[in-house]
């Protein structure tokens, strides 16, 4: 049986702005197994980064309980914060500090000894390819560079339990992608338990083991990025016909919904089936005995965003898009 | 997979990281030194020609009494505005850091308004060293005493600069605004720069209570080598009074920061 690194019960947070009780957190319920890779998905403000924060002992919960690496966060937090590794969404290095002054501070403030800091900070410098800068101050580095900076701050006693709190927002594809190059290199050879908020599909779905989906404060959806593709979104079939009338004669006999009210697009119909693939011929020779021709179709796998519009009716992408921030890599 | 040992860290030893931390820019760079050290001396050079020529004393006499104004006002400067180092920092991440470190956050606290205290006497003997060859003549024992004390109070003040940081948060113009509104009046009223004996009444009850008019007094009389004078232990006391408040209000803002 696999041990939890997290088990949180009833962990509610709630703030007071301009004299309302705004609750950011909803009596959350979540595990998260040793060795697992958790992603925790959402749009901002949907209660992610405050969760997270929680449990890293940042916050105190308003009610609700957490045990984190064994400790509970409200009366064990030190023993907590011995245990995790935390990288928020800001900048952890000091901005006049150099590179390898910060990772030996860094081992300084976990009570490691000196020479094992050291060769601690070496490693690190060496496996995120941090040599050529370790001797520069932080703030002139890249923003990329700065990101696995903090990646080594984050890991310089060894946690068991790794959170990652928007890791790779801002950085440019190239540098996103040499980001999480290194942290699963890094999660290979130390069977570290990752915990990380993002708001970037892709990353979530082709790097996590398990995906959990918040909104408004509550986790909606918990299970493998598969599973609910497979059971929340289905496949998206898209047939395209000469005329609106055949459109609208298909999407009644098929269920589907019509791409539009007017134009080229009063000519699509849309349908969200399991196994479209093998749906897809089906659907051609239905119409074909009703003397409807398709003029096209095409037949694509479902992404998260779909399932987050499976059970919002809203669009994470569209959301996380208006609210890039923005840093270079 | 691998361990790293760590050990259970205290008070004392958390203090120290965080000294070492906040101490290593400085090593590294040490003319960042200079930086809060251009307006005491830009004061020394410009308003202290003009103060000898106003009392129409001599240089000498005139730099016994000004120069030690000057050590008060580097240690106030230098100390006011160090609270923007953390107001960056608790912005960019780096704080957010620190907070989730297994450290006693009194050592947040500590560790960094000590920090102040090693600039602080850097750039006090650079004063006084350029003060010399125009005349100004300095007891080496009240030198050491008087920076002590001056150190013992910029650990306090310090200490208020990151409390005004801490509360601050993301509203820079407001440390700023607070910085700027108190440091000036705070330097006036304390007769460094002149003397407030022939000001109104208000000013010397305005005086009475700034601890940086104790310091300037006692300043004077150690520099000068009167260490009988009463008011050495009265500037001991403000430096020590300000200390405590300093950090006691600054570990409490420490404790509930997030």
């Amino acid at each position: 049986m696999t041990n939890q690194m997290i088990t949180a019960q009833g962990l509610t947070k709630t703030f007071r702005s301009k004299g309302q009780t705004v609750e950011a957190v909803r009596s959350l319920d979540l595990t998260v197994g040793e060795g697992e890779l958790v992603a925790f998905l959402g749009p901002n403000g949907a209660g992610k980064s405050t969760t997270l924060r929680m449990l890293t002992t940042l916050l105190p919960p308003t009610s609700g309980d957490a045990v984190v690496a064994g400790c509970d966060v409200r009366r064990d937090p030190a023993g907590v914060r011995r245990r995790i590794g935390y990288v928020g969404q800001g900048s952890s290095g000091g901005h006049t500090q150099r590179v390898r002054d910060e990772l030996h501070a860094q081992g300084a403030f976990y009570g490691i000894g000196r020479r094992e800091t050291r060769t601690r900070a070496a490693e690190l410098i060496e496996s995120l390819e941090l040599g050529q800068v370790a001797n520069r101050t932080v703030q002139s580095l890249s923003g990329g560079q700065k990101r696995r900076l903090d990646i080594a701050l984050g890991l310089i006693h060894r946690p068991e339990l790794l959170f990652l709190d928007e890791p790779s927002t801002g950085l440019d594809p190239h540098s996103r992608a040499n980001l999480w190059q290194h942290i699963v290199e890094l999660r290979r050879a130390t069977g570290t338990t990752i915990f990380l908020t993002t708001h970037y599909l892709d990353e979530a779905d082709r790097l996590a083991e398990r995906v959990m989906v918040m909104d408004h404060g509550s986790v909606i959806a918990d299970d493998t990025a598969w599973a609910l593709k497979g059971s929340l979104a289905g496949d998206r079939v898209t047939l395209t016909f000469e005329n609106a009338t055949d459109a609208s004669a298909a999407a009644a006999r098929l269920g589907g919904e019509i791409g539009g009210a007017e134009g080229a697009s009063a000519h699509v119909v849309n349908i969200t089936a399991p196994g479209g693939d093998l749906a897809l011929p089906r659907y051609i020779l239905e119409l074909a005995e009703l003397g409807i021709e398709v003029a096209a179709a095409t037949h694509r796998q479902p992404t998260l965003d779909d399932v987050f519009l499976a059970l919002t009716g809203r669009s994470l992408r569209d959301e996380a898009a208006h609210a890039e921030p923005a840093l270079v890599g | 997979m691998t361990t790293t040992t760590t050990r259970p860290t205290g008070f004392v030893r958390d203090t120290a990281a965080v000294f070492v931390r906040e101490s290593k820019p400085l090593v590294r760079d040490p003319f960042s030194v200079m930086f809060s050290l251009v307006q005491p001396l830009v004061f020394l050079g410009l308003f202290g020609p003009l103060l000898i020529g106003a009392a129409g004393g001599d240089v000498a006499g005139t730099l016994q009494w000004f120069v030690p104004g000057i050590l008060v006002m580097v240690a106030l400067f230098g100390t006011a505005s160090t609270g923007a180092n953390l107001l960056f920092e608790m912005q960019t991440g780096s704080h957010e850091r620190t907070l989730v470190a297994p450290l006693s956050r009194s050592a947040l606290l500590v560790g960094r308004a000590l920090k102040e205290v090693v600039p602080l006497v850097i750039q006090g003997t650079i004063v006084v060293v350029v003060a010399v060859p125009f005349g100004f003549a300095v007891d080496v024992a009240g030198l050491i005493l008087g920076l002590a004390i001056l150190a013992v109070f910029g650990i306090g003040f310090g200490a208020l600069s990151y409390t005004l940081a801490l509360s601050c948060r993301n509203r820079d113009w407001m440390f700023w605004m607070v910085h700027q509104t108190l440091l000036f009046p705070l330097m006036i009223l304390s007769g460094m720069l002149l003397p407030l004996d022939d000001g109104p009444d208000w000013m010397k009850v305005a005086a009475a209570v700034n601890p940086l008019s104790y310091l300037v007094g006692a300043e004077r009389a150690l520099l000068a080598g009167d260490f009988a004078d009463p008011a050495v232990i009265g500037g001991a006391i403000a430096a020590v009074v300000t200390c405590a408040i300093g950090v006691l209000v600054g570990v409490r803002a420490m404790r509930r920061a997030s």
